[in-house]
């Protein structure tokens, strides 16, 4: 059984580029480019593995997200990651706060990535 | 694994563009305004964007950059600094050095001029008051190795662990990947009965010993993520050696394609949809067919509606995958508008309208240099220099609009200034000197305001003072013509001008009513049709002169024969005994003599101009159902045709006349 990820970013590039290494570490993947659309793609897959999910985005920003995305039952258990910036110390505990397991920090590779996401998923 | 990451710098290139362009209509925003918290974050957005981007893509010198850009722009935005006319030209120069460095990442160039210069700049900005964070760093060191250490390790996890979606075994997994574990104790002291149980909650805690080659930090490192919400304890043993394997992966990857369009995920999804009822509305025929009957012809053709329903929608959603909104057009020119305006010193105030009205890529790709020419113009000829404009009793600050916006089957750009507008009587002296038209012909004012679009015919010199840049408006309407659009004039001596880009949606299909004439077949643009009917003899008029006219409830309008404009024999000659098909666009109708029409339907355009060669009074060549070519006629260029005067038609006549 093929496990589905979930990315949410605003920007295109890093989603290409995360979802591409999970699509090599086997994931399938769906995308959003804001916390809204994140929730929308969540509604609309039912339950995913995992998910990332950028913070500062417009619309909807990210702690905004995993704070709604916890509140859903498909949601409880599963997996959040955060991708932050070191400037973001504080960010980072109000996402924790929020519901997230873990975080990323950028700028970051594919390797650094996938140890991540080890970290958080069988 | 290893993944190539320079293969994601493609898109990263894309977005640092759209991003630049945000950066720079913000900052000019800024200045204009003094701006709110929501633009201010939205600029910090952009640049943090690109700065987190280009540092997983290792594109370093960019990140740096982006560093100090991004601390100014975060006092910024918490009301630390307040973006005086100093500042925001600093931030415009720090945003063209931005968008150099991401140039010279991109094309392999030189790094801009002035880059260490700007980022002193930033810097010293910064200083005195808490100092950016120093640069970024790009990637991370894996931890430091140390021979075979032992560590007794205590954890015991909060109860609420499971709700923040992260699960005790892959920690311990975490642990043996780090080395051999031994002695694990499961401590289940804190499990209540069953009946008080919360199944959610999380009541184990392990204690265990982990022999391996890292340090007590890489160790403590596994529980990074659950830190804050478990008892951890990590006591260091006496030593002893204990090997690590670390599988490591080799993969290369070729660079992704050069061009490419960002597509809206719910254009894909909408896509995918379709193609999934087209699927099953073709299982139906299949099955339809399989076991035919006579009895089931109808259900065969509801069967065949349903999936050229399918079919005609799914058309329609993959050209929309094409179309761009002109914001990528007009994102440009704040700045632009900013610049010129200080160059020329004038005071010019932009407003952009419609900026989400979508166009084809193709088409917006070569709007550019058309639009900036228009604005360029506004802006050097139109619009007057401050004390002027106030000694004719207008505010000093000049208007100019960009405009985008649906009119029929067509987009309408719109540049409009207040300035000084067009003087006729200059345009016409022009005209005269380069024989452009005959001393004694009499022109209306729009008549002679077209004039400046002819070719040359130079404004340069002619209607205002200032010099030309030796490219004439004629290369505007060329390049809009060539995508099949055409440019009007509108203008009043002393108010001001509006130049209208008019553009077709999409170049790729039309939606078209096939006549007949003759044996041949045209293709008529739906959008452009009036009406038809059949004239009675008193409804013709043939005007000395001016050709033939046809009356349309008592209005006459020009008629053009098709059998005649194209040479086509065997056809109806008398037009009582034939239809007159009534054509409107752009203000003008024509009615054209045909012998019957066939139908309707959606018509792919085909050059005509790349197999053949430019024919008047026809867009395109199509291919019918039966395999043969029919023209695509041009509704305003047949207009036009019979406009003109009888002679210079009849030389256009691909042939010679049968009556």
């Amino acid at each position: 059984m093929t496990r589905t990820a979930l990315v949410i970013d605003d920007s295109a590039s890093m989603r290409q580029m995360v979802t591409f290494t999970l699509s090599e570490a086997g994931f399938t993947t769906l995308e959003g480019a804001d916390g809204q659309q994140g929730l929308s793609a969540l509604g609309r897959a039912g339950k995913v593995d995992l998910i990332i999910t950028d913070l500062n985005m417009p619309v909807m920003d990210g702690i905004t997200f995993i704070r709604q995305a916890r509140q859903l039952p498909i949601c409880k258990f599963t997996p959040i990651l955060m991708l932050t910036t070191e400037s973001q110390e504080a960010r980072k505990l109000e996402g924790k706060a929020a519901g997230a397991t873990g975080w990323l920090v950028k700028p970051f590779d594919p390797e650094k990535l996938l140890q991540v996401i080890g970290k958080v998923v069988r | 694994m290893r993944i190539d990451v320079t293969r994601f710098r493609t898109a990263f290139f894309e977005e640092a563009v759209e991003h630049l362009a945000t950066i720079e209509r913000g900052l000019i925003e800024l200045e204009r305004s003094g701006g709110d918290a929501e633009l201010m974050n939205e600029i910090f957005r952009s640049v943090h964007s690109i700065k987190g981007a280009s540092g997983s893509f290792g594109l370093n010198d960019i990140a740096e950059f982006t560093h100090g850009f991004e601390s100014v722009l975060d006092r910024l935005r918490q009301g630390q600094m307040r973006p005086d006319r100093a500042l925001t030209t600093l931030l415009l120069r720090a945003a063209d050095i931005l968008s150099g460095l991401v140039r010279a990442a991109q094309g392999g160039g030189a790094p801009p001029a002035g880059v260490g210069e700007v980022r002193t700049e930033l810097e010293s900005l910064l200083s005195g008051s808490g100092g950016a964070k120093g640069p970024v760093p790009v990637r991370e060191d894996g931890g430091h190795r140390k021979e075979g250490s032992r560590f007794r390790i205590s954890f015991r996890p909060g109860r609420d662990l499971f709700r923040s979606g992260m699960d005790p075994l892959l920690l311990l997994r975490d642990l043996e990947n780090l080395g051999t574990i031994s002695d694990v104790e499961l401590d289940r002291s804190e499990l209540p009965a069953l009946a008080l149980l919360d199944a959610e909650a999380c009541y184990l805690a392990w204690q265990l010993t982990l022999v391996t080659d890292q340090t007590e930090s890489a160790v403590r490192e596994v529980f990074t993520f659950v830190e804050d919400a478990c008892r951890l304890e990590i006591v260091a043993l006496p030593d002893q050696a204990g090997p690590v394997d670390l599988p490591a992966q080799v993969e290369r990857r070729t660079p992704a394609a050069e061009s490419s369009i960002r597509v809206a995920t719910e254009k894909v999804d909408e896509l995918i949809n379709l193609v999934g009822e087209l699927v099953i509305a073709q299982a139906m025929v299949s099955e339809i067919i399989d076991g035919f009957s006579l009895k089931r012809l109808g259900d065969l053709r509801a069967a065949i509606a349903a999936m050229a329903r399918n079919t005609q929608e799914l058309q329609a959603r993959v050209l929309s995958v094409r179309m761009l909104p002109v914001a990528m057009v007009f994102n440009r020119f704040p700045r632009l508008v900013r610049d010129l305006a200080e160059h020329c010193g004038r005071v010019v105030r932009l407003e952009v309208l419609g900026e989400d009205t979508e166009l084809d890529k193709g088409v917006i790709e070569k709007l550019g240099d058309p639009i900036l020419h228009l604005v360029r113009n506004a802006i050097d000829h139109g619009i007057e220099a401050p004390e002027e404009r106030l000694a004719r009793g207008k505010p000093a600050e000049g208007r100019l609009r960009l405009a985008a916006y649906h009119e029929g089957g067509n987009v309408v750009i719109e540049v409009t200034d207040d300035g000084r507008g067009l003087d006729p009587q200059k345009i016409r002296a022009k005209a005269l000197e380069r024989g452009l038209v005959k001393p004694d012909e009499t022109l209306t004012d729009d008549q002679l305001h077209a004039l400046i679009m002819a070719p040359g015919f130079s404004t340069a010199t002619a209607v205002t003072d200032v010099s030309g840049r030796g490219v004439g408006l004629d290369v505007v309407r060329q390049n809009v013509e060539s995508l099949n659009g055409s440019v009007g004039i509108e203008s009043r001596s002393g108010e001001g001008s509006t130049m209208r880009i008019r553009l077709p949606l999409t170049l790729a299909i039309v939606d078209g009513l096939a006549l007949r004439v003759g044996g041949q077949t045209f293709i008529v643009p739906l959008l452009a049709i009036r009406e038809s009917f059949r004239p009675r003899p008193a409804d013709l008029k043939s005007v000395f002169g001016q050709g033939e006219i046809v009356l349309v409830r008592g209005e006459p309008l020009p008629l053009v024969r098709l059998h005649r404009q194209f040479g086509i024999g065997e056809a109806v000659t008398d037009p009582a005994s034939g239809l007159v098909l009534v054509l409107s666009s752009e203000g003008t109708s024509v009615g054209i003599l045909v012998d019957e029409l066939l139908g309707q339907s959606q018509f792919v355009v085909k050059s005509l101009e790349q197999q053949y060669r430019r024919v008047d009074g026809v867009m395109g060549a199509t291919i019918l159902g039966d395999g043969r070519v029919a023209l695509i006629l041009d509704a305003p260029e047949l207009a036009r045709l019979a406009l003109l005067r009888e002679p210079e038609r009849d030389a256009l006549c691909v042939s010679g006349e049968r009556a």
